[in-house]
């Protein structure tokens, strides 16, 4: 009665050869590397990149241990440490000549240095989250508020040059709240301006307002378009997450979308977390405004009354300046900004290209506003500061633009980066921030490993001591289980946390009840007169749907904790489903096949190595009376 | 080895009232001190700062606090962590404050005063993930709790059900007491340990109604507090062996899992002390009072039409 037929052996012995193959990866660890991909959507890497890393290296006489090809970019595996900085150096002035204008990103990385013909079994080391690798995690909230603003802001500057192009004649366009408003003397006029905006405007609602010669038209975004910009601008925001992140030569980087109106932003290894935290951090936009020059404004402004339509802003170098709230120009028409020099001045600047909308709104503002100033205006954070405010000599047509005006070379080059980067369709904030250092990491991985396997090896003597050949067994199948775990995680790429480690802790320290369950069970069974074979058949059977009961609950914990979990909660709770269910089957049926071998095929079974069972005087005195 | 050599049933259910006022004491001293001295909450849920720093040689407090003082920072705390060599600095959310450099800066201050530091760990949380964590972490429990309910009378009966969860529930609040009445932080890992002894005491719970079914089920002429305590004295040596290898497991976490996991397993120690008291002692005398019987188990026995007396279709 104990014996399985062959293809349940077979399944455990394939379960077990998947568990093996899959969990060795983790055991050759990782060696350093350098991984070239693409800074731009429009290269491609393939395999000509691939020769020409290995001849860059060839040439400078850099020993590699493979040079791979992958979605990811191509990855060069080296030996040490010293050559891998060397081979990055090498690469990086080779494919990036100049520097201010990467098309390439040239990042240290580790590769598993598991051999080849597990790597291509898709059999990997497990993830290591942030916690165990070091590195930097931010979650980014994006003000949608402020993207609306910053739409509405755009839009009234579009109905300005739409309703002067019509020749409209309108008392002022300004943005109140979450509305544009459009002034007219009379209501012919108004109605004019309604079909004008009607017919080019979809995204808008208006509504008529005011009466006498203070008449209204009130624009506000229609639902869908509200839904419709929040959606584009947090899509924005991830590609110039994307692009700055790519600046920062991170190997893996992960930026991903979190609910509505989150962003999380993982780069993991990243060594110099004060430039990554300054680069992501500074959510520049740039505007172009006109500067107020009205006499008296400014002094009136500095007095504390600033004029209605204006922001009293300080100049770099500490000049009050008065600006216009109405945007010009924002960063959106920008399609490339680059550090560079004065040609006439020597100083250093930056030179902006326009695209073609922005290239003739600047055209027309130009040449409306010669011998007057314009402010170009960079905010972060919210707060904006006025990098340069330049008096417009001439038109200026082509959408060439240089911004110069006291700024050192670093900052040309930190402004040009931050431009070029893209602009921001929002406003975001840094609403959760972890920074490891990798000492930490390693800290983290050597202590996790210590605990898992001290308490592992407590209870494996525990259980041969008490149980001594079914301890063994159940012992083998707690280790299997552990090994099926490892394997499901590496298999998953599941990101493994310090309390993802804790959690296979635990997760094997419960694990063994299953264990405990059967054996005492069959000890029960003994110790009311069953025959081995019997006790064993017993034992299983009655032990499973208890099993089975009390794990179904321990999942239920660990799937709700899935569910409400975020962050390490989250890892923690991955690895605990996991491992109840990997532990069903370990439990009950590997330690099964193998009281099976051992017990199954013998004809005749004196006594079970299941420790000493006691047998109170009159058998049976235990179960009642 | 056989450490439990019980020749008779042990006669819990005699004591159940004993058990019970125990529990309920620990309980209400638990309450008592969750609302008296309430809950030392991580950043994580207060939102704020934690900076975790390293020293070549074992760390001058003071000078670190000073020269956090002088660059203009209030309210914070500074603390070992660990070992004397490594510091962690706590500071609270403040709203002018740049939080994105807060790193950065803190390491400029103690340049200056303390210098030698290398940062190991920065953590900001701000203000609304502080409170999202907290909302998510109360609809974790809620839900642990309906799924346990709802599975429990599924598989048993809603007697079982009802006591289970109250007797760990019970655990939960007295994990929690502890908690507040030696001011250890409650941070997430915590949570999710006490989420997880939930489960996992429930689960105790379940040994022992499995058996308590199956008695009634195999045994006739027995009384209720009779099959309860047959029930309980034939898993108590699994129930031992079982938490003893879990605590093993925990116990190591504790003593190698340093500073990150201790209050981790502190929480799950507890958790299986109590968890074991209760859903033994607590949750049994709950079944009994809530007036579980044998009827409750035995399946009336269907009539196959045309069976005769002996049940066989002939």
């Amino acid at each position: 009665m104990n014996r399985y037929p062959l293809w349940k052996y077979l399944i455990v012995a394939a379960a077990l050869l998947f568990g093996l193959v899959y969990t060795l990866p983790n055991f050759f660890g990782e060696s350093p590397a350098v991984q070239v991909s693409s800074a731009k959507a429009t290269l491609k890497i393939d395999e000509k990149t691939r020769e020409r890393v290995a001849s860059v290296l060839q040439t400078a006489g850099i020993e590699s241990n493979g040079i791979f090809l992958d979605s990811n970019g191509v990855k060069v595996r080296l030996q040490t440490t010293d050559s891998q900085l060397q081979a990055k150096d090498l690469l990086e002035k080779h494919f990036n000549p100049d520097a201010g204008d990467p098309n390439y990103v040239v990042a240290l990385n580790l590769l598993s240095s598991s051999p080849r013909w597990l790597t291509s079994l898709h059999a990997l080391p497990m993830y290591l989250g942030l916690d165990l690798r070091g590195g930097v995690h931010f979650l980014l909230q994006v003000d949608m508020k402020g993207a609306l603003t910053k739409r509405l802001d755009s839009i009234s500057g579009d109905l300005r040059s739409l309703l002067r192009d019509k020749t409209v004649r309108h008392g002022g366009i300004t943005r109140e709240g979450d509305r544009v408003v459009i002034r007219f003397r009379d209501n012919e006029t108004r109605s004019k301006a309604r079909v004008v905006l009607e017919d080019s405007q979809s995204d808008l609602l208006l509504a008529d307002q005011g009466e006498g010669d203070d008449l209204r038209l009130v624009a506000t975004l229609r639902p869908e378009a509200i839904k419709r910009i929040q959606e584009f601008a947090i899509k924005q925001n991830m590609t110039t997450l994307h692009n700055r992140i790519n600046e920062l030569g991170v190997a893996e980087p992960v930026i991903a979308q979190q609910g509505a109106a989150r962003i999380v932003v993982q780069l993991p290894g990243v060594q110099d977390t004060a430039k990554a935290k300054d680069i992501l951090g500074r959510t520049a936009t740039l505007e172009i405004r006109m500067v107020e020059e009205t006499a008296g404004a400014l002094e009136a402004a500095q007095a504390g009354q600033v004029p209605f339509g204006t922001e009293l802003y300080v100049e770099r170098g500490g000049m009050p300046l008065l600006v216009k709230k109405q945007v010009v120009l924002t960063g959106d028409r920008l399609t490339d900004a680059q550090p560079g020099f004065d040609n006439q001045t020597q100083e250093p600047a930056v030179h902006l290209t326009l695209d073609s909308a922005g290239a003739r709104i600047f055209k027309d503002v130009t040449r409306d506003n010669v011998g007057k100033r314009m402010a170009i205006v960079l905010i972060e954070k919210g707060k904006g500061e006025v990098v340069t405010a330049p008096v417009i000599r001439a038109e200026i047509g082509g959408g060439r633009v240089q911004i110069s005006g006291r700024m050192s070379t670093m900052e040309a080059n930190d402004t040009a980066l931050l431009l070029r980067a893209g602009s921001l369709a929002a406003p975001m904030e840094i609403i959760e921030e972890r920074t490891i250092g990798p000492s930490l990491g390693a800290d983290n991985i050597q202590k996790g490993f210590q605990s898992t396997m001290w308490g592992f090896a407590a209870i494996a003597v525990f259980m041969i001591a008490y149980y001594q050949l079914f301890g063994l067994v159940s012992v083998i199948a707690l280790a299997s289980n552990l090994l099926f775990l490892v394997a499901l995680l590496s298999l998953l790429q599941a990101t493994l946390t310090l309390p993802g480690i804790a959690a296979i802790a635990l997760t094997l320290g419960m694990a063994i009840d299953a264990n405990v369950l059967i054996n005492e069970r069959i000890r029960e069974e003994l110790r009311n007169g069953s025959s081995p074979q019997a006790a064993i058949h017993t034992g299983y059977e009655r032990a499973f749907d208890t099993i089975l009961d009390s794990n179904i609950t321990t999942l239920i914990a660990g799937i709700a904790l899935l569910i409400f979990g975020s962050g390490p909660v989250r890892g923690f709770a991955v690895v605990h489903c996991l491992g109840i269910l990997t532990s069903l089957f370990s439990a009950v049926v590997v330690s099964r096949a193998m009281i099976n071998l051992i017990y199954g095929r013998r004809r005749k079974v004196e006594s079970l190595a299941i420790g000493q069972v006691w047998k109170p005087a009159n058998v049976g005195a235990a179960e009642i009376k | 080895m056989e450490f439990f050599r019980i020749r008779k049933d042990i006669p819990f259910m005699r004591h159940a009232v004993v058990f019970n006022v125990i529990s309920l004491l620990t309980f209400l001293l638990a309450v008592f001190f969750l609302f008296s001295r309430g809950l030392h909450l991580s950043v994580e849920f207060t939102g704020g700062t934690l900076i975790e720093i390293n020293y070549a040689q074992a760390a001058n407090l003071e000078k670190v606090r000073e020269s956090l003082g002088k660059a203009g920072y209030s309210d914070f705390s500074v603390q070992n962590f660990g070992s004397s060599q490594d510091v962690l600095i706590r500071l609270p959310l403040k709203a002018e404050q740049n939080t994105a450099r807060i790193g950065e800066s803190v390491m400029q201050a103690l340049a200056a005063e303390a210098p030698g530091a290398t940062l190991r760990r920065v953590e900001f949380v701000g203000p609304q993930v502080g409170r999202e964590l907290a909302e998510n972490g109360a609809l974790a429990l809620l839900l642990v709790v309906v799924g346990i309910v709802v599975y429990l009378a599924f598989r048993f009966e809603w007697r079982f059900s009802v006591s289970a969860i109250i007797a760990n529930l019970h655990d939960v609040i007295i994990i929690l007491g502890f908690f507040a009445f030696f001011q250890w932080e409650f941070s997430l890992s915590v949570l999710a340990a006490v989420l997880a002894v939930l489960g996992y005491s429930v689960n105790e719970s379940v040994v022992v109604f499995d058996r308590v079914r199956e008695t009634f089920r195999k045994v006739r002429g027995l009384t209720t507090p009779q099959v309860l305590d047959h029930a309980i004295t034939s898993t108590i040596s699994r129930t031992i062996i079982t938490h003893g290898s879990t605590q093993m497991m925990v116990l190591s976490m504790l003593v190698f899992g340093g500073e990150t996991l201790y209050y981790f397993s502190l929480a799950l120690t507890i958790g299986i002390c109590f968890g074991i008291y209760s859903s033994v002692l607590v949750a049994s005398p709950l079944v009994m009072w809530l007036g579980v019987s044998r009827e409750q188990f035995i399946r009336p026995k269907k009539q196959i039409e045309g069976a005769n007396e002996d049940g066989a279709v002939v």
